[in-house]
C-alpha cells in the first residue's frame, strides 16, 4: 500500500485547526500523538451504542461490551506479535506498567546483593521505580553508558550484565531518538541469566514491533503515543513470568475468591487488572491499532525516516554551527525525535517564539534528567515527527527557529 | 493573542544578557536551591543577612530568559533592603503574577522599577513559574537565615 501523508492528515481533525488564524504545526508526538477520526468515532460510537461493564454482568449489552474490550486486547496482541492474548495486560499508562513489573516481579526476585542494569538514556519511568525498590531492598543499579554520538556504549555490556537479574532499557530514546538493538540486548541479558525488560513507548508507535523476534520478557508502551487515547498503557509479559508473579494492585476484578481469611487471585490477565478497567480507552486503542495496521508500520517507519533525513539536513544546512543536534546523525539508527540546542538561546525561549507560529515542540528535560546531565544541558528543544508530519512542517520549524534567532540576537 | 514584545521587554533581555549579582557566596552565607521540574530551570540564591538587612545576595543556576532576568532584577531590588521589605516585595511580586497566597493585599504604592517589565508574563501563564522560581527560592533562603 502506498503512503499518502495528505490522506493521513485528513484523518486527524485537529491538524485542520487554525490557531490565531494560522495552521497547527504539531511536532510533539514523542510526548503524545494526535488522534484520528477512526479512534474518536470508535470511542464515541461505543459510548453511544454499546457501553456497559465488562467481565461482570450477564446481560447482552455487558456481554457485547466485554467482547469488544477483549477484542481490543487481541488486536494489541497481534500488533506486537504476542504469543498469547492473555499476556497483554491493560494498565493506567506505561509508567504504571513499569511500576507493575518492578513492584511485582522485582519484589519477588530482588534483594540485597542483586543487581539490575539500566542505561543512561532511560526515561524517569524506567529509573525511579527501580530506585524506589532498591532503597527498600538494597540491590544495586548499574548503568550502561553512552557513546559521544548518543548510542549505547556496549563495549562493557557483558561485565555490566554479569550476575544481574534484570536488564531494563528503552527500545528508542525519547530524547536522542536513538533506536537501540533490542534483540541483541535481550540476547545479551539472557546470556547473563537476566530477564530483558523493554520500554517500548517510543518504538511501538513508530515501527513494526515483534516481541517474539526481540525475545523480550516484558514490553511496556502507551496508547496515547500511538494515536490512541490517554489513560491506558500496555504491559506484555511472558506467561510463565506473569503467572509466577504476585498481583500488583488488589481489589475487584483481580480476585478468584475472597474470604475473611484471605483471597485467591484470578487468572491472567485479570490478575493484574484490579478495579473497573479503561474500557472506552481500550476500544479506542483497538481502533488505533486497526488504523496503524491498515497504513502499515513499515510505511510509518519509512515515512518518518524520510522526514528525519530532511529535518536533519535542513537544520544543518540552515543553521550550521549555530545548531547542535544531540544524538546520531544517521537516520537508520534513529527515529524522528530530534533534540537540539540553538546557539545559547534557552529552549524555553525558543519554544515561546515557535509557539507564536503554532510550531509545537517540547522544551525541557523530557523526563530524562540523568541523560540531560550527560549532555551538559538542563533542557533541550525537542521536535518529534510522526506519520502525519510533512516536509512543510520541517520548513515551518526552520523558519520559526530562524525568527527565534533574530529575536534573541544578543 | 499577546505578542512576543509583551513578554520579552527590552529591560528583561538586558538583565538576561547582563545578569546582576551573579555568582556565589561562601558560608556563613545561606544557600537555597529552586527547581522548576517542568522545564529544568535551576536557581541558587546565596544570602548574607546582617542586622536585619540583606547585606549581600548572589544568584547561581541556569534557565530561560524569564527565570534568569527575574532573578537578576530580584537580587538588585532586595540588596541592601531590610528583610521585612524583601518579604513584602516577594508577596507583591507573586501577587503581580496572579499568585494568591492569602494575607493582605500588597502595598503597591512604591514604584517597582525594572520589575514592572515582568508584568507581561501574566499573559503567558506557562511562564509564570519561570518568573516566580527565584522569588520562592529567596523566600526559602530568608527562612533558612531566620532559623
Amino acid at each position: 500500500m502506498s503512503f499518502d501523508v495528505q490522506k493521513v492528515r485528513a484523518d486527524f481533525p485537529v491538524l485542520a485547526e487554525l490557531i490565531n488564524g494560522k495552521p497547527l504545526v504539531y511536532l510533539d508526538s514523542a510526548n503524545t500523538s494526535q488522534k484520528p477520526n477512526a479512534v474518536i468515532d470508535a470511542m464515541t460510537h461505543f459510548m453511544q451504542h454499546g457501553y456497559a461493564p465488562t467481565n461482570r454482568s450477564a446481560y447482552q449489552l455487558a456481554a457485547e461490551a466485554t467482547d469488544k474490550f477483549e477484542g481490543a486486547r487481541a488486536k494489541v496482541a497481534a500488533f506486537i506479535n504476542a504469543p498469547k492474548v492473555h499476556e497483554v495486560i491493560y494498565t493506567k499508562n506505561a509508567t504504571e506498567a513499569l511500576n507493575l513489573i518492578v513492584r511485582s516481579w522485582g519484589t519477588a526476585n530482588l534483594s540485597a546483593g542483586d543487581a539490575v542494569v539500566l542505561t543512561h538514556m532511560e526515561h524517569h519511568a524506567n529509573i525511579v521505580p527501580w530506585q524506589m525498590l532498591a532503597a527498600e531492598r538494597g540491590f544495586t543499579i548499574r548503568w550502561v553508558p553512552l557513546t559521544s554520538d548518543g548510542l549505547l556504549d556496549l563495549s562493557n555490556l557483558s561485565t555490566l550484565l554479569d550476575g544481574a537479574k534484570a536488564f531494563s532499557f528503552t527500545a528508542m530514546s525519547n530524547v536522542l531518538g536513538t533506536i537501540n538493538p533490542t534483540a541483541e540486548l535481550c540476547a545479551a541479558a539472557h546470556k547473563a541469566g537476566a530477564i530483558a525488560i523493554v520500554d517500548a513507548c517510543q518504538a511501538v508507535p513508530h515501527m513494526p514491533t515483534d516481541v517474539q523476534a526481540w525475545d523480550a520478557d516484558f514490553v511496556t508502551f502507551s496508547s496515547h503515543k500511538m494515536v490512541g487515547p490517554s489513560g491506558l498503557g500496555i504491559l506484555w509479559g511472558r506467561e510463565a513470568l506473569l503467572d509466577a508473579m504476585p498481583p500488583f494492585l488488589g481489589g475487584g476484578n483481580m480476585i478468584s475468591d475472597v474470604k475473611l481469611e484471605g483471597f485467591t487471585y484470578a487468572e491472567l490477565p485479570a490478575k493484574f487488572e484490579a478495579g473497573t478497567q479503561p474500557v472506552i480507552e481500550a476500544i479506542g486503542l483497538g481502533a488505533a491499532v486497526d488504523y496503524l495496521s491498515a497504513i502499515g508500520m513499515d510505511n510509518v517507519r519509512a515515512h518518518e525516516q524520510d522526514i528525519t533525513v530532511l529535518a536533519l539536513n535542513s537544520l544543518n544546512d540552515r543553521f550550521g554551527s549555530d545548531i547542535t543536534i544531540h544524538g546520531s546523525t544517521d537516520a537508520a539508527l534513529r527515529g524522528a525525535t530530534i533534540s537540539f540546542a540553538y546557539r545559547d538561546v534557552h529552549p524555553h525561549d525558543i519554544s515561546q517564539v515557535l509557539d507564536q507560529n503554532n510550531v509545537c515542540v517540547r522544551a525541557g528535560h523530557h523526563c530524562a534528567k540523568p541523560l540531560m546531565r550527560l549532555l551538559g544541558a538542563n533542557a533541550t528543544v525537542r521536535a518529534s515527527f510522526y506519520l502525519y508530519n510533512t516536509p512543510s512542517d520541517v520548513t515551518a520549524l526552520c523558519d520559526a527557529l530562524s525568527e527565534a534567532g533574530d529575536f534573541f540576537t544578543l | 493573542m499577546p505578542g512576543l514584545e509583551d513578554l520579552y521587554r527590552e529591560i528583561i533581555l538586558d538583565h538576561y544578557k547582563s545578569p546582576r549579582n551573579r555568582g556565589s557566596l561562601e558560608p556563613p552565607a545561606v544557600r537555597s536551591e529552586g527547581h522548576n521540574p517542568l522545564c529544568g530551570d535551576e536557581i541558587e540564591v546565596f544570602l548574607i543577612i546582617k542586622d536585619g538587612i540583606v547585606d549581600d545576595i548572589k544568584i547561581g543556576g541556569q534557565g530561560c530568559s524569564i527565570s534568569q532576568s527575574s532573578a537578576s532584577m530580584m537580587s538588585a531590588a532586595v540588596k541592601g533592603k531590610p528583610v521585612e521589605q524583601a518579604r513584602a516585595l516577594i508577596h507583591r511580586f507573586k501577587h503581580m503574577m496572579s499568585i494568591d497566597e492569602g494575607g493582605e493585599e500588597p502595598d503597591t504604592s512604591a514604584p517597582l522599577g525594572d520589575l514592572e517589565a515582568l508584568q507581561g508574563v501574566v499573559k503567558f501563564p506557562v511562564r509564570i513559574k519561570c518568573a516566580v522560581l527565584s522569588w520562592n527560592t529567596l523566600a526559602e533562603a530568608l527562612d533558612i537565615a531566620a532559623e
